[in-house]
């Protein structure tokens, strides 16, 4: 009981300064100064319709190369905790037969996710969307195949392989930057194209794209590892 | 309109933490978690909002010209876009380490991990 | 533009109402429902707010694949759940 006092007064704290917060605050009529810069410059500059997606990739793209670095460094952590079970063991353990619904809708299904997903974040430039829109969409269709599959192992492989790559390429398109173009993953290594056409906007598809398939991967993996997990006593 | 959204956000903020103080089950705060962080989402994209502008988007409806007048802040967003995917990546190291807790002791009571007291 | 405010409004109160679930409803499964309703929403909500790419993120990550593995993990704990 003196514990939840404790923490309720510490919660008036918080509450008294989440509240002048709230006070001070004025709706805005203009956008603030980097904003502004990004608006005016960036789809002259980057060649990309969606500001979202130039701020992302390009503008703040080293924070999104560390943002990937922490969803690798969890996905590694959690590999590291859980033991997967072997299909044996997946095996022995009785998972009731999916039904004959499942097994043909997910056949069915499955593909158009994925290119649904791919679609997603090749459009990334254009439209609303992207990698990381684009990797979870790719990671439900896993999910999916996880569900209907539940003692199958195959996969494994085919994650890893896909992470390591695109992991690898986004850093060396990164680099690239540095010979071909104004720095660190800048993306004017390729040209930018007309203004509005897919094939526009210089790197950004290829990065987004790279991206896409990094998270979707880490994802996969993580949903895996968590689905899998083996009691040690 | 953001007033409302603003608000909510704050208040989103203030359960998942009274969540996180107040109850004893690991799997409970780590549910707080998840509210907190969601208030912190709706706070962001709320003070990107400004009145009467649309998505950071140019095409047909919204010219390179006129972007400067027409659109809402771009960053805050972009910010919130990583963040989601940080915050399921710590959710999932959470319930990582809380079911190794419970393999070892065969409960969730927090009161019942006391090995860092004395 | 009525219209808005009172879906502003409605969802607001909503998801305030089903974090408050989320947090006190007996049983874990519910409250993981709960707690991925407030994600959904706040999807909705970021759509008005003029966000598409982060209501497109929030649904298909915090509604969907955050949701599913809270039950991947509350399955492995069975017996723990009253406490």
């Amino acid at each position: 009981m003196v514990k939840k006092i404790f923490a309720l007064i510490a919660l008036a704290g918080i509450a008294f300064m989440l509240w002048g917060l709230f006070k001070s605050y004025r709706h805005q009529e203009t956008l603030p100064r980097t904003s502004r810069y990004y608006a005016q410059k960036g789809p002259d500059e980057l060649g990309s319709a969606n500001l979202v997606t130039s701020v992302v990739v390009t503008y703040r793209g080293l924070d999104t190369l560390g943002e990937v670095t922490i969803l690798f460094s969890v996905a590694s952590i959690i590999g590291f905790f859980l033991k997967s079970r072997t299909q044996r063991e997946l095996k022995a353990e009785g998972f009731r037969e999916t039904s004959e619904l499942l097994h043909t809708s997910t056949a069915f299904l499955v593909p158009i996710i994925f290119l649904f997903g791919a679609y997603v974040f090749v459009g990334g430039h254009l439209s609303p969307g992207g990698g990381f829109q684009g990797g979870a969409i790719i990671a439900s269709g896993t999910l999916l195949l996880f569900l209907a599959t539940p003692t199958a192992s195959r996969g494994k492989t085919i994650i890893s392989l896909v992470e390591s790559v695109s992991g690898v390429a986004y850093v060396g398109i990164g680099i690239a930057g540095i010979f071909l173009a104004a720095g660190f993953l800048d993306n004017r290594i390729l040209p930018t194209g007309r203004f509005g056409t897919i094939f526009s906007a210089g790197a950004i598809p290829v990065i987004y794209s790279l991206i896409g398939l990094k998270v979707g991967a880490e994802l996969s993996a993580i949903l895996y590892k968590l689905k899998d997990a083996k009691e040690d006593e | 309109m953001e007033y409302v959204a603003l608000a909510t956000g704050l208040l989103l903020v203030l359960t998942g933490l009274w969540g996180i103080a107040s109850q004893r089950n690991i799997f409970r705060i780590i549910i707080g978690f998840s509210v907190f962080d969601t208030g912190l989402h709706v706070v962001l994209v709320s003070i990107a909002y400004l009145r009467g502008r649309t998505a950071p988007i140019l095409d047909e409806a919204v010219s390179k010209g006129q972007a400067v007048n027409r659109i809402v802040d771009p960053v805050p967003q972009a910010l919130v876009l990583t963040a989601i995917v940080i915050g399921v990546a710590i959710t999932a190291l959470m319930l990582t380490f809380a079911l190794k807790l419970y393999e070892k002791r065969k409960t969730l009571e927090i009161e019942s991990f006391e090995d860092l007291k004395w | 533009m009525i219209y808005f405010w009172v879906l502003t409004i409605v969802i607001c109160a909503v998801m305030l109402g089903s974090a408050i679930m989320a947090l006190y409803h007996k049983s874990l499964a519910v409250t993981v429902i709960a707690a991925g309703l407030v994600s959904l929403l706040a999807s909705i909500l970021y759509l008005i707010l003029a966000a598409p790419d982060v209501a497109m993120t929030e649904a298909a990550i915090g509604s969907g694949l955050s949701t599913v593995m809270f039950f991947y993990v509350l399955r492995r704990m069975r017996g723990g759940e009253n406490g």
